[in-house]
């Protein structure tokens, strides 16, 4: 069982490099061998982490149940990003071609494998170095394209991402302050540790730490108002980047702050925490709700969407009810799948009409008549419709503000929830369900309309797989992922 | 009457002070090539401070993260934004939207404010010094007021390691004591956080020609 960290942090680095050699056509295969085998792993671990507290693989490797949720997030969006990118990269059989097949290749396998190794290393120095690695592989992901617009949107992601890193560098450094006040001058910063230490810490300056973090951390994770790169980001980047930072990296960023969060709460109790990640977590969701009522760019309205499901996170994590934290995890694991097969959706109108401005997209879902159902379904389930994953996660989150009592703050989450579904959906639907324009009619110029057909199976076969674990998680999440989110949200409590 | 300071905690508080001024001069250096050379200075100070600090409190380890430190942030990061700066044939750097005076003076303020917000933590132990840590939190401050104020990516990449420099200094007063492999993790980090700034300063200049980020405004809303 301890072999199983291990497997998992080798198999995606060795899935890079090999396919940074091999022909693109043999590592289109690798990648979602490995994505699937990695996600196989992360499933394998469900019952020893409800059963045992933790699994360490010496002294780095560390796993636990609230590590194991952020892994199955992120290693079953690499599987069905895996499948996707197969359908669509459409390279020209020229060197340029093939250079940018094994650099993509290469570089999503390295992505996924930094977002792999951060639940999974012990210690908050570690997950800082983890959380960096990701940072710079995307970055050189966003600008693979070589476009203007790639160009700017990686040099301010680099920069911004990088300096909210400086932050939390800082925060890591004081949190092992906080720590020597205990431990002595020289310690490693490891969970176990820290977590048995943490009432003993000194407050000010636990404090400190959590603040910065959060900070740091969420510019990462596109907490307002440090989400600046993120919508830029998400919208120039290669189609399968967008789905993984959008459902994977921001979450993992997320996971780096319920980390502190596991500390201050211990040190600190709940309250101050708790009122930080509500600041963040409201401003979040107030802003990405109003910015969805007035994008035009398909991808940047996803985008945006993300914005207001991080201050989901963030604001159901504020709340004190188990309930509720229970949802904030089943969250990330329905947010990674919805958002994934949503920019899968997206990436088959951007290839099929060849362009993200949505006023000059009409009849998707005559055009595709697979793909663009179920970007529709997938917007929807963004929006937390029944029978979708979201649709269970946001409810244990608004009756866990309910039971604790939060009712002003619910009743507002409540409020932005419904203006973020208007701005989604009125867009998308009408994008993919007014029909199409005929071309040569006045109200014609301008729109594009392409022939009938999908622009690849496996894009159709990647998003079934994501709508299909959005239906699981909605309508009956198995008793085992149920008692891992119970056993994880313990473990995020306030201790007794 | 507050003792006299150790020579330790005396020698710990010059070398944040220098760190701090460093990064002032790089608010007033009107060229990149100064710039970074400014930058290679800050680095060669926290590296003594990182010797110090080791030969003072017998930490064996620390020496093996100053020599790493040397080559890294002396030697080679300078080393490749100077190549970076010889291919661009670029040199003045980008006007900010402020003048020098300004610039110093906001960032004295905003330095004055970091040292008393970190000094009223009360941080207090034995053996370290809370005033370097109070002028590491200035100088992360001003690096961000450097990078906000200067419109070229030359400077806002040295901004960012000069941030991490201010870092290192607080992490030498308040942990000197972090395991090896930490640091090392660490300093392995930026350097391919270095690699990749440079990577896209190059695809930026490439695509624009020139340094200046006055045309990265095409992304908005």
């Amino acid at each position: 069982m301890s072999s199983i960290p291990v497997l998992l942090i080798a198999v995606p680095f060795a899935a890079a490099v090999a396919t940074f050699f091999l022909p693109v056509r043999v590592s289109r295969v690798l990648t979602v061998v490995s994505g699937a085998l990695v996600f196989g792993l992360s499933l394998v671990l469900i019952p020893a982490v409800t059963t045992h507290t933790a699994i360490s693989t010496g002294s780095l490797l560390r796993v636990d149940a609230l590590s194991v949720v952020f892994l199955i997030a992120t290693t079953f969006l690499y599987a069905a990003t895996a499948v996707f990118a197969g359908g669509y990269l459409n390279l020209a059989q020229s060197p340029a071609g093939t250079r940018y097949g094994r650099r993509f290749y290469a570089g999503l396998n390295l992505f996924c494998w930094s977002m792999v190794a951060a639940p999974l290393v012990n210690g908050l120095a570690l997950l800082w170095v983890a959380v960096e690695i990701t940072t710079v592989v995307s970055a050189l992901l966003v600008a693979i394209d070589d476009t203007d617009g790639a160009s700017e949107a990686s040099w301010k992601y680099v920069l911004i991402a990088s300096l909210g890193l400086g932050i939390a560098l800082l925060a890591t450094i004081i949190m092992y302050y906080a720590g020597t006040t205990v431990f002595g001058s020289a310690y490693d910063l490891s969970y176990a540790q820290m977590l048995a230490g943490a009432v003993r810490f000194p407050p000010d300056v636990v404090r400190l730490a959590f603040v910065l973090a959060v900070l740091g951390f969420g510019t990462k994770m596109g907490l307002v108002p440090v989400h600046t790169w993120l919508p830029d980001a998400h919208s120039e980047a290669p189609t399968p980047v967008s789905a993984l930072l959008s459902g994977a990296l921001l979450a993992i960023s997320f996971y780096a702050i319920l980390r502190y969060f596991q500390i201050a709460v211990r040190t600190l109790g709940p309250t101050f925490p708790r009122n930080v990640l509500l600041i963040f977590g409201l401003a979040s969701l107030l802003l990405a709700a109003l910015y969805l009522l007035v994008q035009r760019d398909l991808k940047r309205l996803l985008a945006y969407s993300s914005v207001e499901h991080m201050g989901i996170l963030a604001i159901g994590m504020s709340f004190g009810a188990p309930i509720a934290i229970v949802g904030v995890l089943l969250h990330v694991l329905a947010h990674a799948a919805a958002k994934g097969t949503a920019f899968f959706g997206a990436g088959s109108v951007v290839r099929k009409f060849g362009t993200k401005d949505m006023t000059r997209i009409r009849g998707g879902i005559t055009a595709l008549p697979w793909s663009g159902p179920m970007l529709v379904a997938a917007v929807l389930a963004l929006s937390a419709m029944p029978p979708f994953g979201i649709f269970r996660s946001e409810f244990l989150i608004v009756s866990g503000g309910l039971s604790d009592p939060r009712d002003t703050v619910t009743a507002v989450l409540v409020i932005l929830v419904t203006v973020a579904f208007f701005g989604l959906s009125w867009f998308t639907t009408q994008t993919m369900l007014t029909p199409a324009i005929l071309p040569g009619s006045p109200e014609g110029a301008g729109m594009v309309t392409p022939t009938k057909g999908e622009v690849s199976p496996w894009i159709v076969v990647s998003m079934a797989l994501g709508l299909a674990a959005l239906v699981i998680l909605g309508v009956h999440p198995p008793a085992q992922l149920n008692q891992l989110l119970h056993h994880a949200a313990s473990e995020l409590g306030v201790p007794r | 009457m507050h003792p006299a300071p150790s020579t330790y905690a005396g020698m710990a508080d010059v070398a944040a002070v220098l760190v701090l001024l460093t990064e002032f001069a790089m608010l007033r250096a009107p060229t990149l090539r100064a710039q970074v050379r400014l930058y290679a200075f800050q680095s060669l100070v926290v590296t003594v401070l990182a010797v110090f600090i080791a030969a003072t409190q017998h930490i064996g380890e620390l020496y093996v993260l100053a020599l790493l430190s040397f080559v890294l942030k002396v030697l080679i990061v300078p080393g490749l934004v100077l190549r970076l700066l010889r291919n661009a044939e670029v040199d003045l750097a980008g006007s900010s939207v402020l003048g020098v005076a300004s610039m110093i003076l906001i960032a004295i303020g905003v330095s004055a404010f970091g040292f008393f917000a970190v000094g009223s933590l009360h941080v207090h132990s034995t053996a370290l010094p809370p005033t370097a840590l109070a002028i590491a939190a200035a100088v992360v401050l001003v690096a961000f007021v450097l990078i906000i104020l200067r419109s070229d990516v030359v400077s806002q990449a040295i901004g960012f390691f000069s941030l991490e420099n201010g870092v290192s200094v607080a992490s030498l007063v308040v942990a000197a004591g972090l395991p090896l492999v930490v640091e090392v993790a660490f300093l392995f980090d930026l350097l391919v956080a270095v690699v990749v700034f440079g990577v896209i300063m190059r695809v930026h200049h490439g695509r624009t020609k020139t340094l200046s980020t006055t045309e990265l405004d095409r992304l908005k809303g």
